[in-house]
């Protein structure tokens, strides 16, 4: 099998750098593209980590995981463009520390 | 036996009286509210005198309804009828009805008329469920009714402070001898298993006197009479007596003098078996009655209001009445309490109407000469003066002189003060008739009328005779003065129930009551178990009947003696050289003004007792343990959370990239415990 080549704990390394990466982006970028291109960075993240487990432990669920999982992240690419869309054209800016009006 | 006589009617009959009066009086008329009151309050005396017709003795104690039923404790609604609460009955329900007429013309003008016969009625019900009881429990109901119905009339005119406080006194001083009273039941509960009388008399009726210390008994009767102290207005707890008059004097009557205030009096008859058993609670019974006689008798010299005085000569006989329980001559008393009941009845009326008469002036310097203006009043009110100061042949004389004598018998001491008592009694009694209806008349003639509804006595000025002229002082209405005559001849006549021995009769009334006082006394204990003769033996009771026939002559005739002293002395300074009393005051400042000031009593009591509280209350309860414990726990648990709150809100900020930082913050926690948590169990 070809998974028998590169060792687990690589692609989870991996995994676990780019959901890192996707963290500190979402909390120190302040254009609200770059954040939400921040969510699906951890979003791949953990799929990486879904579909090295799935191949190490010869299981289908995980790979049945990330199909769910994408599926949510093009529903969630979807409405979240059209939030920003939406939100651009009344606040006309994409600045979040601007859009706080949600607060107490 | 008799079947039964539905004795439950006597108290209910008021009872529906007070309902009906109480719940639809405001819509009807003044017509209607007097039937309804005086019809019940009419019912009720006449199953009275129906049941005294019928009734044989011993008559079994009459099971109303259940009550209480705890294991074997059971206390019932049972209404006991003897020779004792049947003669208290009569009094209650007859006295009591008299004064319902007079009320009739007295509160007619009052806007709270169909109030008054409600409360009256209540008042009714309650003492006679107090004199009907068959245990101590619903004796206790019925003594604290006649509190609350007490509490209700003095405070009748509630818009007027000084009636309100009153009132409040009365309840509040009545509440310290009823802790007294309640703790004696506690005790008979706790070691005779019961509050029935039947069954607590036949528990104690063998047990021993306690001649040496104080044990159960002694403790008991203590207790209980402490409540008389408070009920009967006895030294120490006599203050709210006199301040009682703030209600319209037909309360002061009926309630104040006739009924209510003879309940400790009854309650201690009542208890003989206890007490006789005790006999250093008897002699406490003996010393507070004589102490009271006195120093209520001495206070009633220097009074000026008409009710006052004859407020403190209330206090002052029930005083007698105590004596006579106090050295065990129980009948005696209740007696007096009768007689009592006839004549201080008809003089609070008799006062009433003299108010009336004066447009609602009280204050006797501002009377006289009321004689010829008044005269069915000024004949009536010198009947009941006669009695009360012991003039032989009227009511008073008898039950007085019987006390005397029984008195004498216990301790020269007690006899000693109660003559001096009956002395200064004649004294004040007619200084005030002296002072009311001989001499000039002193008031402002002018005013009288046009003040006929000023503030003080507004409502309880006039009544239904608008029609003819207001020129001046004048007669009461007929429905006031006949309840007036009725009484006036009871005082009269009332005395020849109990002529004693000495003076020919032979004291039907002891005799009434003897199977009452006489069937169960210690010394009884060893004759009873011998037979039944016991019984009839100790009826007559003192030294050799031929002797102490001689002897009770005599002290008759010193008690006459001191009685027309005392309206010698009284005719002298009130009548023959009137100037003289204040030259007496004068040189006698200091006395005089204590006596005035009614011995500093209230205002010790208020030094002792009442600033103490108040200080304690204020300074402790309000301001300490209420608002530093209470109220700062309450709101220092909400300010600390307010303030906590505060803080918590910023970090709501709206910002994203914060909200996202928090929940980093907060998986890597979790995260961190569970790494912790999965290293903890390997």
């Amino acid at each position: 099998m070809v998974a028998s080549y590169v060792p687990l704990s690589y692609y989870l390394l991996l995994s676990g750098f780019l959901f890192a990466c996707g963290v500190v982006g979402f909390l120190i970028k302040r254009n609200i593209i770059t954040i939400f291109m921040s969510i699906e960075l951890m979003l791949n993240g953990v799929n990486l980590s879904f579909v090295a487990f799935a191949a190490h432990w010869h299981a289908l669920a995980g790979q049945v995981f990330v199909f769910f999982v994408m599926v949510v992240a093009a529903a969630e690419a979807a409405v979240g463009l059209a939030i920003i869309i939406a939100v651009y054209r009344t606040r006309e800016t994409l600045n979040v520390d601007q859009v706080n009006l949600l607060k107490l | 036996m008799t079947s039964s006589l539905n004795l439950w009617l006597i108290p209910v009959l008021p009872l529906a009286g007070a309902a009906i009066n109480g719940f639809l009086g405001k819509r009807s008329s003044r017509r209607a509210v007097s039937t309804v009151g005086l019809f019940f309050a009419g019912a009720a005396f006449a199953w009275a005198l129906a049941v005294a017709a019928r009734v044989s003795f011993p008559h079994q104690p009459e099971f109303v309804a259940h009550w209480i039923r705890s294991g074997s404790f059971t206390v019932d609604f049972t209404l006991y009828l003897d020779q004792l609460s049947l003669v208290m009955l009569l009094v209650v329900t007859g006295v009591g009805f008299l004064i319902h007429v007079y009320s009739v013309g007295y509160m007619w003008d009052d806007p709270s008329y169909y109030r008054f016969f409600a409360y009256l009625n209540l008042f009714m019900f309650f003492m006679l469920t107090l004199v009907l009881a068959g245990n101590y429990l619903l004796m206790f109901i019925g003594w604290e009714g006649v509190g609350l119905a007490s509490y209700l009339l003095i405070g009748f005119w509630f818009t007027k402070d000084s009636a309100a406080s009153a009132g409040k006194k009365a309840f509040i001083v009545n509440r310290i001898g009823d802790f007294g009273f309640l703790i004696a039941l506690f005790l008979l509960i706790k070691h005779f298993g019961s509050l029935n009388f039947d069954q607590v008399f036949q528990s104690i009726a063998p047990m021993q006197p306690e001649t040496v210390g104080a044990g159960l008994l002694t403790t008991i009767g203590i207790l209980l009479m402490v409540g008389a102290c408070g009920k009967s207005a006895q030294i120490p707890l006599y203050i709210w007596l006199p301040d009682a008059m703030e209600g319209p004097t037909p309360v002061s009557a009926l309630i104040h003098a006739a009924t209510m205030v003879t309940a400790g009096v009854y309650m201690v008859s009542r208890s003989h078996v206890i007490f006789e058993r005790a006999p250093s609670a008897l002699m406490v019974v003996a010393i507070i009655g004589t102490l009271t006689a006195f120093f209520a008798a001495t206070i009633g010299i220097a009074q000026t209001d008409i009710k006052k005085v004859l407020a403190y000569s209330t206090v002052s006989q029930l005083g007698y009445m105590f004596m006579a329980c106090g050295v065990g001559a129980f009948s005696a008393g209740i007696f007096h309490l009768m007689t009592h009941a006839f004549f201080k009845g008809l003089l609070f009326l008799a006062a009433g109407s003299v108010i009336h008469a004066v447009g609602g002036e009280q204050d006797m310097r501002k009377m006289g000469g009321l004689r010829k203006k008044i005269p069915w009043t000024f004949w009536t009110m010198t009947a009941g003066t006669l009695a009360i100061a012991g003039i032989p042949g009227l009511a008073g004389f008898f039950s007085k002189d019987e006390i005397l004598w029984r008195a004498y018998q216990a301790s020269w001491a007690y006899w000693l003060v109660g003559l001096v008592t009956a002395f200064i009694t004649s004294f004040y009694m007619f200084r005030l008739w002296f002072m009311t209806f001989f001499g000039e008349y002193r008031g402002d003639a002018e005013k009288t009328h046009a003040s006929a509804s000023h503030g003080a006595h507004g409502s309880d000025a006039h009544d239904a005779h608008g029609g003819h002229g207001h020129g001046g002082v004048h007669e009461s209405p007929r429905v006031m003065l006949i309840p007036l005559v009725i009484l006036a001849i009871l005082s009269v006549i009332g005395g020849y129930v109990g002529i004693p021995g000495s003076l020919g009769g032979n004291n039907r009334f002891d005799k009434f009551l003897g199977p009452v006082f006489h069937a169960s006394t210690p010394a009884d204990a060893e004759n009873a178990a011998m037979g039944e003769k016991g019984v009839s033996e100790h009826t007559t009771e003192g030294p050799e009947p031929e002797t102490a026939a001689s002897t009770e002559l005599m002290f008759t005739a010193i008690s006459v003696l001191a009685a027309l002293l005392g309206f010698g002395l009284a005719w002298l300074l009130y009548y023959r050289s009137p100037q003289l009393p204040a030259r007496i005051a004068a040189s006698l400042a200091g006395a005089y003004q204590t006596v005035v000031h009614k011995y500093y009593v209230d205002e010790f009591y208020a030094a002792l007792f009442v600033k103490p509280l108040i200080d304690g209350s204020t300074r402790i309860l309000w301001q300490g343990v209420d608002r530093n414990i209470i109220d700062a726990t309450v709101n220092n648990a909400g300010d600390a959370a307010a303030h906590v709150s505060d803080e918590a809100r910023h970090m709501q900020s709206g910002n994203i990239r914060s909200y996202a930082g928090w929940i980093a913050v907060g998986s890597a926690v979790v995260i961190a415990f569970m790494i912790w948590m999965w290293t903890q169990a390997r």
